[in-house]
C-alpha cells in the first residue's frame, strides 16, 4: 500500500476513514444518509400520494439515530484517527449499530420485531458512506500529488529566479556582503520550495520564509518595495498549507509593485478570530486589465490545496476596489497536537 | 583598427541590473570601445535623456513601469538619428518568441559579456526596426502617442485622446486641450487600439470611453445623420451611414 510509506500527516492521505470533525464530511454524511432514506421510501411505497407521509415516518426513524451516531463519531474522532483504517471502519459500524439498538425503543411505533431490519439498513447506510469517502480519498490523492507538483512549478516563477540572480550579479562587485546574504536567502527559499510539502506547517515558519523572500526582492526593487506586517493577533502556531503565503506576496510584488512607477506598499494582516484564522494580503494595482492569468493560476493552486487540507472549512476570496487588490483567506485555527 | 566608442544608454527599472550592464560594458570596453551616456529607470526617462545626449545603442528592459521597452523602441524611432535598441529580459517566454519571429536583438538576463559584445557588434550595422513590427509585438499596450515637435518627442497619453481624424497626409489626435499631428495611418491605429477607439467614419476614430451620446443632425440640409457627442468637447462628429449600424451596436443604443 502506498500510504504506508507516508509519514502520519493529514487524514486525507492516510486511509479511507474521513475526518468526522470536518464540517464538509459531516454535511456529506447527513446528506448521503437522507438521500438513502428517501430512496428507500420511493422504492418501497408504490403510491406517490403516500410518499409525504412515508417520508415523515422514515425521517422519524432515521434522524435521531443518525444525529446521535454523528455526534458520537465527532467526539470519538481523535481516537478513531489513531486506529488502523479497517479497525476504525469496524468501530464506526459498531457505533452505528449500538446507536440504532439504543434508540430503537424510542422511535419504533409499536411494531416490534423490526430491529434486525433497522440494523441491516444502518449497516447498508454505513457501508455506503464509508465506501463514498474511501472512493473520494482515492480519487483526490492523485490530485493532491498533482497539485503539489503544480505548486512546485508555479512557485519557482522563472521571472523571479532570473531577476534575482541578475540582482545578485549586479551588487556582487560593489557590495559582496549584500550579495552573500541574498544568496543565503535564495538557498533557504529553494530548500523550502524543493522540500516535500505534504504536511501542514506552522504559520510562523511560513512568515519567516516570506520575510526572506521580501528581503531578497528588496535587493532589486529597493525603495519601491515596502511591506507592512500587521501581526499583533497572529497565531504563529496555527497550521497552514505550506507555501500558502509566499506566493500571495510574490503575486503582490509582481502585479502591484513592479509595474508601478512609485513606491507600492503591500499590507499583510493576519489575525485569529475565535476558531478562525484570517489572512489578508492587500496590494495596489496599476492596471486592472493587465492583472492577467498568472495571478489566477497561483490563486487556483492555493484554493485547491485549501480544499484538500480543510475541505469546506477554508475559503479564499479576492476583491478589487479603490485601486487595490485584496486576497482574503479564512481557515480553521488548528495547532499541532503534540 | 580604431573604432569610435559606441555610445550606450542603459534603461532598466532595477538598480542592480543597471549596475551589472555597466560593469559588463566596462569589461568588454577593450575589444568593443563603448561609453555609457546615461542610465534611465523607464522609457520616458530614457527619451528625455536621449534628447539631451544622443546614443548609438539603447539597452532596454522589456518590463518596466510607466513606459516599457517595446514602447520606448517605438518612440525612439521618431528621433532624428534613431539609436539601435537591444532588449533585455529576465524571463518572458512570449516576448522572446515574438522577438525571434521579428528577428529583433534581445539579451537574456543575467547577460553574459560575450553575448553583449556580439549584440553591440551587430548593432553597428543594424537597420532600425519598422514601427509596424514593434506595434505587432505588444498590440494595444502603447500608453503614449509620440509627436515630433521641433526635434523633441512630445508624449501624449493615449488615454487623453478623444478622437483621431485622418486629414490629408497626417492623422490629427485631439485631446481636451489641443491637437497633435501623428505620423501614423488611421488603419494601423484602428488595429492597434481596437478596444479603445471606435470607427465612426471613414476618416475618424473616437475614444469609446469619451462618448456621452448621439444626436440627430442635418435634417434641414437634407442630409440626415447622427452626431457623436464627446465629453469635454463642443465639436460634434458625424457618423457615416455605413458605420452607423456598427456604432449603434458598439455603444449599445
Amino acid at each position: 500500500m502506498k500510504s504506508i510509506k507516508q509519514k502520519p500527516g493529514h487524514a486525507l492521505l492516510r486511509g479511507a476513514l474521513p475526518d468526522f470533525r470536518n464540517l464538509g464530511v459531516l454535511l456529506r454524511v447527513l446528506l448521503l444518509v437522507n438521500v438513502l432514506a428517501v430512496g428507500t421510501v420511493v422504492l418501497r411505497v408504490d403510491d406517490p400520494a403516500a410518499w409525504p407521509l412515508a417520508l415523515m415516518v422514515m425521517a422519524g426513524r432515521v434522524e435521531l439515530p443518525l444525529f446521535l451516531a454523528v455526534l458520537l463519531l465527532f467526539l470519538a474522532q481523535p481516537r478513531l484517527a489513531r486506529l488502523a483504517p479497517r479497525i476504525a471502519a469496524g468501530v464506526v459500524w459498531l457505533v452505528v449499530l449500538a446507536v440504532i439498538a439504543v434508540s430503537y425503543p424510542l422511535v419504533r411505533e409499536g411494531e416490534p420485531g423490526a430491529l434486525w431490519r433497522w440494523l441491516a439498513w444502518g449497516t447498508a447506510a454505513t457501508g455506503a458512506c464509508l465506501a463514498y469517502f474511501d472512493y473520494r480519498s482515492r480519487r483526490f490523492s492523485p490530485a493532491l500529488t498533482e497539485a503539489r507538483l503544480m505548486a512546485l512549478t508555479a512557485r519557482i516563477r522563472p521571472h523571479f529566479l532570473f531577476n534575482c540572480l541578475n540582482g545578485v550579479l549586479g551588487v556582487i562587485r560593489s557590495d559582496p556582503r549584500r550579495a552573500e546574504r541574498a544568496l543565503e536567502e535564495l538557498a533557504d527559499l529553494f530548500r523550502t520550495l524543493m522540500r516535500e510539502n505534504r504536511d501542514l506547517v506552522p504559520l510562523g515558519a511560513e512568515l519567516d520564509l516570506c520575510e526572506r523572500y521580501v528581503d531578497l526582492e528588496s535587493l532589486r526593487l529597493g525603495e519601491r518595495l515596502s511591506v507592512r506586517w500587521e501581526l499583533e493577533h497572529c497565531p504563529r502556531d496555527a497550521l497552514v498549507p505550506p507555501l500558502m503565503l509566499q506566493p500571495l506576496i510574490e503575486n503582490a510584488v509582481y502585479h502591484g509593485v513592479e509595474p508601478a512607477s512609485g513606491a507600492g506598499e503591500i499590507l499583510v494582516s493576519i489575525a485569529r478570530r475565535g476558531g478562525e484564522v484570517r489572512i489578508k494580503v492587500d496590494n495596489p494595482i496599476d492596471d486592472v486589465e493587465r492583472h492577467h492569468a498568472g495571478n489566477r493560476m497561483a490563486l487556483d493552486n492555493i484554493r485547491e490545496r485549501l480544499v484538500l487540507f480543510f475541505d469546506l472549512e477554508a475559503s479564499l476570496e479576492t476583491d478589487t476596489s479603490g485601486g487595490r487588490y485584496r486576497v482574503l483567506i479564512r481557515l480553521p485555527y488548528r495547532r499541532k497536537t503534540a | 583598427m580604431t573604432q569610435t566608442a559606441l555610445r550606450v544608454l542603459i534603461v532598466d527599472d532595477e538598480a542592480p541590473a543597471r549596475t551589472r550592464l555597466r560593469d559588463l560594458l566596462g569589461d568588454i570596453a577593450a575589444e568593443h570601445p563603448n561609453r555609457v551616456v546615461g542610465f534611465a529607470a523607464n522609457g520616458i526617462e530614457a527619451l528625455r535623456l536621449l534628447e539631451q545626449e544622443p546614443a548609438d545603442v539603447v539597452l532596454a528592459d522589456i518590463r518596466m513601469p510607466v513606459m516599457d521597452g517595446v514602447e520606448l523602441a517605438r518612440h525612439v524611432g521618431h528621433l532624428p538619428e534613431p539609436p539601435a535598441v537591444i532588449f533585455t529580459t529576465a524571463y518572458d517566454q512570449y516576448a522572446v518568441e515574438a522577438f525571434e519571429l521579428a528577428a529583433l536583438d534581445y539579451l537574456l538576463k543575467p547577460v553574459r559579456a560575450q553575448r553583449l559584445a556580439d549584440a553591440l557588434a551587430r548593432a553597428r550595422a543594424r537597420q532600425p526596426t519598422p514601427d509596424a513590427v514593434l506595434a505587432g509585438l505588444a498590440p494595444g499596450t502603447r500608453q503614449h502617442f509620440g509627436v515630433n515637435e521641433r526635434g523633441r518627442i512630445l508624449l501624449v497619453p493615449v488615454a487623453d485622446v478623444l478622437f483621431l481624424r485622418a486629414e490629408l497626409k497626417y492623422v490629427t489626435a485631439r485631446s481636451a486641450e489641443r491637437e497633435f499631428l501623428l505620423d501614423e495611418s488611421l488603419v494601423q491605429l484602428e488595429q492597434e487600439f481596437s478596444t479603445r477607439f471606435l470607427r465612426i467614419h471613414r476618416n475618424c476614430l473616437v475614444a469609446r470611453a469619451a462618448v456621452i451620446g448621439v444626436e440627430r443632425a442635418g435634417e434641414q440640409e437634407g442630409e440626415p445623420h447622427w452626431d457623436i457627442l464627446l465629453r469635454g468637447l463642443p465639436e460634434r462628429l458625424p457618423v457615416s451611414r455605413r458605420q452607423w449600424p456598427v456604432v449603434k451596436q458598439a455603444l449599445g443604443i
